[in-house]
């Protein structure tokens, strides 16, 4: 197979990109953790995007697996193994669990309805989290804890100590991520899926089985989604139970409207943007949060399509 | 400990009859609309705030009276400007868009009345306690419950018996053939918000009587009313009346056996609900 650099154009300039971050973010201004967390957010956002845009199917209640895979990780290295890679497997593992128990109880579900559902059932995680106070530190956060370096048999990983070791540790598992989302969805179950977008009663007729395939992709999104938990607890030596709140599957959500729902990069893009703008706004201004709300406002109203939506539009005019 | 069982399920009742006027509002939207209102948290604050603001000046009956209407011209004011413009296109652009402006109205009580939690008051011979074994009974709550009884009965009075309820009650069936019919659909679904919105209002002014007035006051309350709406299944009034009373009291029974899981609790009889009766308990199965 030839590698086709007109048609893979985006993506060489995104790794181009992420993968030389650290040179020069210091001069736009930016630091590596905010670079780090765009990644994270990114992964969030696409992971979410793999069942919103992909699918077709609205899920609102993602923040419930992102929490469970940050709370995996920080109570794993807390209390059972101080290691970074079996923090991150616990989480991911929970997340994944806790979506296939759940998944057959909303797959049947469409629409707002399934919207509805999904967020609902997040927040009992977040009560979990709230209410169990003496082992997740309850509303003041899990602390006390914090990533552990990589020993790997060759060399040592300083994710402790050095921001950039820790960005391209991200970095790799982001890569890993995206890589099986991509592989996925060129897969013939990816197509399946995206036929399920498309027409579901169409698909229904062809003898596939619309609610299996749902609960798959739903049981995959989640698990990535606990994959970017889990980074962003490690991100930040802490996790509390805003993690959960309804509020966070929200602004997942807008991530990958606002980026572009139907690119698989748009997501990422959507991400960057958000991050940096609350981050600027929460600086200069106490009322920050009314500013994202106004970006939500406008980007329903005047983007629909999202950025990378925009500008193909642009391109094929 | 009977008196504790009491005490709790009179208080759960009442909670619940909160949660019931929140998902009726939210359940009627979302019928005729296809939209989530995530901002009806939002509307009930913006009805608290309303009353604790003019009641100094109208008294608390005037407050009573005015804020919840106040809160439903603005409902009305959103609906006309904001949210019928996403009516028709994919449900995804109405949820995001109530959702900021969800965000919008949090952070705007905050700025304009402060973070901090202020008092209401509600007047005295309202807040005495009926009778001494039966402490909890005051005399606010058990005009409440009146209150909520009268407003409910008040909304199937106007759906059961009257033009305006028929034309959206045949809207949540086909809104087409409404349409067709000569009834102009804009209207119904801006009127049918407002009402929405006004019940939100109301159970604003009565929460603030009764769990005090913060910012978040909106945030907290919006999950148990899709609970409630889920658990009574969606298109039903009275499933939602129901399902919202029930959680109620199931929470409030809870505070008295595990009181850590008083929020949980609503949620496992979601689970089970979905489980055993995915339409609700009283929803018809097909209709999403």
């Amino acid at each position: 197979m030839r590698f086709d650099v007109k048609k893979n154009a985006l993506s060489l300039v995104v790794w181009a990109l992420l993968l030389t971050a650290p040179l020069w973010v210091d001069r736009v201004g930016a630091y590596p953790e905010l670079v780090t967390q765009v990644v994270v957010m990114g992964l969030a956002a696409m992971s979410l995007n793999f069942l919103l845009g992909y699918t077709g199917v609205l899920s609102f209640g993602h923040a419930a697996y992102f929490g469970l895979g940050a709370y995996g990780v920080g109570l794993t290295i807390r209390y059972l193994m101080p290691s970074t890679m079996a923090g991150l497997a616990v989480g991911v593992l929970v997340g994944a669990l806790a979506a296939a128990l759940i998944g057959p109880m909303i797959v049947r579900r469409r629409g707002v309805y399934f919207a509805m559902v999904t967020i609902a059932f997040g927040q009992v995680f977040y009560f979990i989290a709230f209410r169990w106070n003496n082992v997740t530190g309850g509303d003041d956060g899990l602390t006390n804890w914090h990533r552990e370096n990589l020993h790997l048999g060759f060399a040592t990983f300083k994710l402790m100590d050095s921001p950039y070791d820790f960005y391209y540790f991200v970095l790799a598992v982001f890569a890993i991520c995206t890589g099986l989302m991509a592989l996925i969805l060129r897969s013939p179950f990816g197509r399946t899926l995206i036929a399920i977008r498309e027409n579901e009663r169409r698909s229904r007729f062809l003898g596939i089985n619309v609610n299996f395939h749902i609960w798959v992709s739903w049981v995959v999104s989640c698990t990535f989604m606990s994959v970017a938990g889990a980074l962003y607890a490690l991100l930040n030596n802490f996790v509390d139970p805003r993690a959960f709140y309804w509020s966070q599957s929200g602004v997942f959500v807008i991530m990958c409207v606002m980026g572009g729902m139907r690119s698989f990069w748009g997501p990422l893009l959507g991400a960057a943007v958000y991050v940096v703008l609350q981050d600027y706004l929460s600086s200069v201004t106490p009322n920050w949060m009314s500013f994202i709300g106004l970006v939500f406002v406008a980007v329903v109203l005047f983007f629909p399509r999202g950025f990378l939506g925009v500008l193909r539009r642009r391109a094929s005019e | 400990m009977t008196q504790l069982i009491l005490f709790n399920v009179a208080n759960g009742l009442i909670i619940g009859a909160f949660y019931a006027l929140m998902a009726i509002g939210l359940s009627l939207i979302m019928s005729l609309s296809d939209v989530i209102n995530f901002a009806h948290g939002g509307f009930l604050a913006i009805g608290a705030y309303l009353a604790y603001t003019l009641s100094p000046y109208v008294g608390f009956w005037g407050g009573l009276i005015l804020a919840p209407i106040l809160t439903a011209i603005l409902g009305l004011i959103a609906e006309k400007f904001l949210i019928s413009r996403v009516y028709g296109r994919d449900p995804l652009y109405s949820l995001l868009l109530t959702f900021g402006l969800a965000f919008i109205i949090e952070d705007s009580t905050r700025f304009i009345w402060g973070a901090q939690s202020v008092p209401y008051d509600v007047p005295g011979w309202l807040m005495s306690p009926l009778s001494a074994d039966y402490f909890f009974l005051t005399g606010y709550r058990m005009f409440m419950v009146a209150l909520v009884a009268l407003a409910v009965g008040g909304l199937f009075y106007v759906m059961n018996r009257t033009r305006l309820g028929l034309r959206i009650r045949a809207g949540t069936l086909d809104l087409e053939t409404v349409s067709v019919l000569g009834v102009n659909v804009r209207v119904l679904r801006n009127l049918n918000f407002g009402i929405g919105i006004y019940l939100a209002g109301l159970a604003g002014v009565l929460a603030a009587g009764q769990l005090g007035l913060q910012p978040t006051i909106g945030a907290s309350v919006i999950m148990p009313s899709f609970v409630a709406i889920i658990i009574g299944g969606l298109g039903s009034l009275t499933g939602t009346l129901l399902g919202g009373l029930l959680i109620g009291v199931a929470s409030g029974l809870t505070a008295v056996f595990l009181p850590s899981a008083t929020e949980a609790v609503i949620y496992v009889m979601m689970a089970l609900v979905l489980l055993i009766r995915p339409q609700g308990l009283l929803g018809e199965e097909g209709r999403f």
